[in-house]
């Protein structure tokens, strides 16, 4: 699915970030806690497209509520930090520290989001009217119901819906209408951070090109930065700028998108890939990735991927791998006619040099073997590779 | 507005359905229903005179089969005309549902939504605040819903009546005053009125609060709940403008079912306080055997719950919209 | 679009039995961790066990002879009547009649509620819009001046026919909130599953429908009892029926009568009533369990344990 928006305008080339979530980790409390969100680092870039993906119950939707301060009981979070730094300069605000009315008003005005299913987020007994003035008053209670009017006309002419439909209710909005409807109230304040969460999955195929469309012809015209939050690799990798995989709660990959959909070093983000039929390819059998993902409620030893990992070997089940540069440039990958081989390739992709590339993976944070420096293009077979 | 013809048509059907089950009433009783009443009139001592002409036109006996006799029936009704009752002969049925139904209604109506609007908004905080009080005082409140009316008027007869003379005993009001509408008697109502009343709002109040405080809860944990508290909207606003507003709809609909009830229940703790409402009448009628004045009062509260419920249903109609949708 | 293999199981609705099963086992943990449930529970158990056994302790609850009007004392811990009857003998006797009649129109009318309510919705066309107006009417029209007369016309008194004449009333609240639920439920994929692949429809709605729905009609059943008792107290109260059955209500209609108010002979009413009221809590604080077993948001607050030392040296190399 190629958008015909161009993206690359607001590729950033600087790192002026604008918010920071640092050793952020989340948990569900309970009789038995779970960690869903483990020590995740992450930043985002002024006017860029972030990607997270990742599968069902890896975290992404959580970590996208810490990052803006709504988890809910009996989600809490247990560490870490999330500071925003306002493009207009001055200190950056630490959200853990902002006081109820402060987080208040700054909920919205900053960041925003884009909930998935937007159709249960309206009030079904109030006019949308009355939603938008809620939400117009809760930020500047000094303006007129004109204003407010007049305010949500043109936002919903922004994002394709009649104006007329604002004395309207939800139930008489169809569920694509209605996610636009979310998506013209999450840009409402202008904020300059927005998080969509699955913004399309409930919808179908054609709505979603079009109301992703819709997103970015908006993002075009006022520059904020979007985390986009889906399990769909392929719609992200086309989508975003720069993309993070996440895995059992914690953050596997980030890279360029462009990149990473090429050649990606992580095992998991190999396995989704392959997991992807091609629409338009050659036929090939559909590889999955074996096995569950790791039960958060206990701790994980060592690698959270190991236990699926076809390229596992020694240190993956003792050591925690740290999201760090990729110092190799090896990189593996299944044998699709058989199964139990494990190849290992150079990479196509001179990952060292692309600064943005972080991996958490043993395969990629030691030098290359010596089975690899001695058949220097030639792919090797081997069943697991020992490493000293 | 296919919404509120759909009710008005209900409504019409069910009142035809308790007019027809009061025709039936009387002749549940084996053999000629006019002819036993006058033998057990008979052994209170003597009927009045030209009552078993009464009774076979009341009844429609006189006439031929049953239908004919329904019809009748139907035409009298519509008329309003009961006959006369035999009790408290010769007065009209309908001049004794007079002047006892209003008693009956204004004690009914003010403690039904005293106690609705008490205990939804009590239930409304108790779910929004989530305190280990609140939370705990659900369970005496539970304990008054099982309670029976009758017995907590007892009780606070008891208390406020007999021990300390608070308030009186008996009736709707002083015997000695005229009604009429000076201040000494309508004190003197009120201060009659208050024992029921507060038995009745006292016995309520659990329920509204439990079902309002569950209501509550459930739909905090929504989804449009949560995305206002994200917009960064004030929480008062999101109680009452989200939450609640769609949390009450269900208490709305039972508010309607429930006034069948709390009739049922009112009309024993009318025989508490001697109050004279209509529960009142109806106790004396069956204690009498006075089927012309069952009858009547029978249709009469059947009338004035169905209207009640009409009422609120259209109501229920204004406030959630989604009753307008086209189907 | 696509989607992976892997997703985090989700709890749907299987196959009958298995529901059955993990139904008890939730629902004994439940009880545990539920400590009003299991108050009402025991308070119930407690009133059963009285009934059950309570003649073996006390002396025959009708016979006269004690001295009349006297307060609670060591030989009649509850004291006595205006004639002269022992007030706990009379309690204690009275638990089983009333038990019988509760629990008995709650039996009778539950059963018509499913069958009317469930079954109405699951055949569905006009014979559901039909019974659904009638259950409507039912509902509408005010219940106790509807007993009251029927029970008067039908001076006969006895148990048996009051069971059923409150049955016959009360039905109507339970079948309308099943019939809903049953609605919701038939266009679920399970049920639409198990009708293409040719189960019988008597055997889908027993084996597939009715475990998913067992929650509601025990609820159901519960509030029946309860309106059961009170409406029988209620017209024991008034003296409509059988006036010498040996209920609690009865037991108010005599003190009523006798004018126990004007000489304050608390101890000969105030017990029934507690009765009455303690076992409707009983019976409503086990609905509320079942409440919080079907909606866990209904919980009561317990403290969360946030910091957990399970995760302690996790991450960042261990």
């Amino acid at each position: 699915m190629k958008l015909e928006t161009e993206v690359d305008q607001h590729v950033s080339t600087s790192h002026d970030v604008v918010l920071r979530a640092r050793n952020v980790t989340v948990e569900y409390g309970g009789e038995m806690p779970t960690r869903a969100v483990r020590n995740v680092s992450i930043d985002l870039r002024r006017g860029e497209i972030l990607g997270i993906a990742g599968e069902s119950g890896c975290g992404k939707s959580t970590l996208a509520f810490a990052l803006t301060r709504l988890l809910r009981p009996p989600a809490t979070m247990v560490g870490g930090t999330v500071e925003f730094l306002p493009s207009s300069g001055g200190a950056p605000i630490d959200l853990m520290a902002l006081g109820p009315r402060e987080l208040r008003a700054f909920r919205w005005s900053k960041i925003s989001m884009v909930f998935q299913a937007a159709m249960n987020s309206l009030n079904p007994v109030t006019s949308l009217r009355r939603q938008f003035s809620d939400m117009f008053l809760a930020h500047d209670p000094s303006m007129t119901s004109d204003e407010c009017e007049q305010r949500s006309c043109e936002l919903l002419e922004m994002v394709g819906i009649k104006s007329e439909r604002l004395n309207g209710f939800a139930f008489e909005l169809s569920g694509g209408m209605r996610q636009r409807v979310g998506i013209a109230m999450a840009l409402a304040l202008r904020p300059e951070v927005v998080i969509m969460d699955e913004p399309t999955t409930a919808l179908d195929v054609v709505v979603q090109r079009d109301i992703l469309e819709e997103i970015f012809g908006i993002r075009e015209q006022l520059g904020f930065s979007i985390i986009f939050i889906t399990h769909d690799l392929p719609m992200l990798v086309e989508v975003s700028d720069r993309l993070a995989i996440m895995y059992a709660g914690e953050i596997v990959e980030t890279a360029p998108s462009t990149l990473i959909g090429d050649d990606p070093a992580h095992p998991y983000t190999m396995g989704l890939q392959n997991s992807c039929p091609d629409l338009r390819g050659e036929r090939a059998p559909l590889v999955g990735i074996p096995g569950s993902p790791p039960d958060l409620r206990f701790r994980i030893k060592g690698c959270s991927f190991a236990p699926r990992c076809a390229f596992a070997f020694a240190p993956c089940h003792e050591v925690h791998p740290l999201l760090t540069t990729p110092m190799g440039s090896v990189r593996g990958v299944v044998d699709a006619g058989n199964p139990s081989l494990v190849k290992i390739r150079p990479s196509s992709v001179d990952r060292l040099a692309v600064d943005e590339w972080r991996v958490a993976c043993h395969l990629h944070d030691a030098l290359p073997s010596e089975a690899e420096m001695s058949h220097d293009s030639e792919e090797v077979a081997v069943t697991g590779v020992e490493r000293s | 507005m296919k919404y509120f013809i759909r009710k008005l048509g209900f409504y019409l059907v069910a009142l035809w359905g308790a007019v027809t089950i009061n025709f039936f009433l009387p002749r549940l009783i084996p053999g000629n229903p006019a002819e036993a009443l006058m033998s057990r009139m008979a052994l209170n001592g003597s009927a009045p005179p030209g009552e078993y002409k009464i009774l076979l036109r009341l009844f429609g006996l006189d006439k031929g089969n049953i239908v004919t006799q329904y019809w009748s029936y139907l035409v009298q009704i519509s008329h309003f005309n009961f006959g006369v009752s035999a009790t408290q002969f010769p007065t009209p049925v309908t001049s004794i549902i007079y002047h006892s139904l209003p008693w009956t209604l204004m004690l009914i109506g003010t403690s039904t939504v005293l106690s609705f609007v008490i205990g939804t908004g009590l239930g409304a905080l108790a779910g929004w605040k989530r305190n280990r009080f609140l939370d705990a005082i659900v369970p005496a409140t539970t304990f008054l819903t099982a309670t029976p009316y009758f017995w907590l008027a007892l009780l606070f007869l008891y208390f406020f009546g007999v021990i300390n003379h608070f308030f009186p005993l008996n009736g709707a009001y002083d015997p000695t005053l005229n009604p009429t509408w000076n201040w000494t008697f309508v004190s003197s109502a009120i201060q009659h009125a208050f024992l029921p009343g507060l038995t009745l709002v006292v016995a309520q109040l659990g329920g509204w609060l439990l079902s309002m405080r569950n209501m509550t809860l459930t739909t905090l944990s929504e989804d449009f709940v949560w995305t206002a508290e994200a917009k960064g909207i004030a929480p008062r606003r999101i109680l009452l403008g989200y939450a609640a507003r769609n949390a009450i709809l269900p208490s709305v609909t039972g508010f309607a079912i429930s006034l069948g009830f709390v009739v049922s229940g009112s009309i024993v703790m009318e025989m508490v306080f001697s109050y004279q409402g209509i529960g009142y009448q109806l106790l004396q009628a069956v204690q009498g055997d006075d089927y012309s004045l069952m009858q009547g009062i029978f249709f009469f509260i059947s009338l004035a719950v169905l209207l009640a419920n009409l009422m609120v249903d259209l109501l229920y109609g204004f406030i959630d919209p989604r009753t307008r949708q086209a189907r | 679009m696509t989607t992976f293999a892997q997703t985090v199981g989700t709890s749907s609705p299987t196959s009958g039995s298995k529901r059955i099963r993990s139904r008890i086992r939730n629902g004994w943990g439940t009880l545990r961790r539920s400590p009003r449930m299991f108050t009402g529970v025991i308070i119930i158990a407690l009133f059963v066990l009285v009934a059950i056994y309570g003649a073996l302790f006390v002396h025959d609850a009708n016979s006269f002879g004690a001295p009349i009007l006297r307060g609670p004392s060591l030989h009649y811990p509850l004291g006595t009547t205006q004639l002269g009857q022992n007030v706990l003998s009379q309690l204690i006797g009275s638990t089983g009649p009333t038990l019988e009649v509760g629990f008995g129109a709650g039996l009778i009318a539950t059963f018509l509620a499913v069958a009317i309510g469930i079954g109405g919705a699951f055949i569905g066309g006009k014979s559901d819009e039909l019974l659904n107006v009638f259950t409507n009417i039912i509902l509408v029209i005010p219940v106790m001046p509807l007993v009251i007369v029927v029970a008067s016309v039908l001076k006969a008194g006895g148990i048996g026919p009051m069971i059923l004449v409150i049955a016959f009333t009360s039905w109507a609240g339970t079948a309308r909130i099943l019939r809903s639920l049953t609605l919701s439920m038939r266009s679920r994929d399970y049920i639409l599953a198990s009708k293409v692949s040719g189960e019988k429809t008597w055997r889908v709605v027993i084996v597939e429908l009715l475990p998913n729905t067992v929650a509601f009609v025990v609820s159901g059943f519960i509030f029946t009892v309860i309106f059961a008792i009170l409406t029988q107290a209620g017209l024991a109260f008034l003296g409509v029926g059988n006036t010498s059955a040996l209920t609690w209500g009865n037991m108010l209609y005599w003190a009523q009568n006798d004018g126990v108010l004007q000489v304050g002979g608390w101890w000969w009413f105030v017990p029934p009533g507690l009765c009455i009221a303690m076992l409707g809590t009983g019976l409503a604080l086990i609905n509320f369990g079942l409440d919080e077993m079907l909606n866990p948001r209904l919980r009561s607050l317990r403290p969360v344990r946030t910091v957990s030392h399970e995760f302690d040296g996790e991450s960042a190399g261990n």
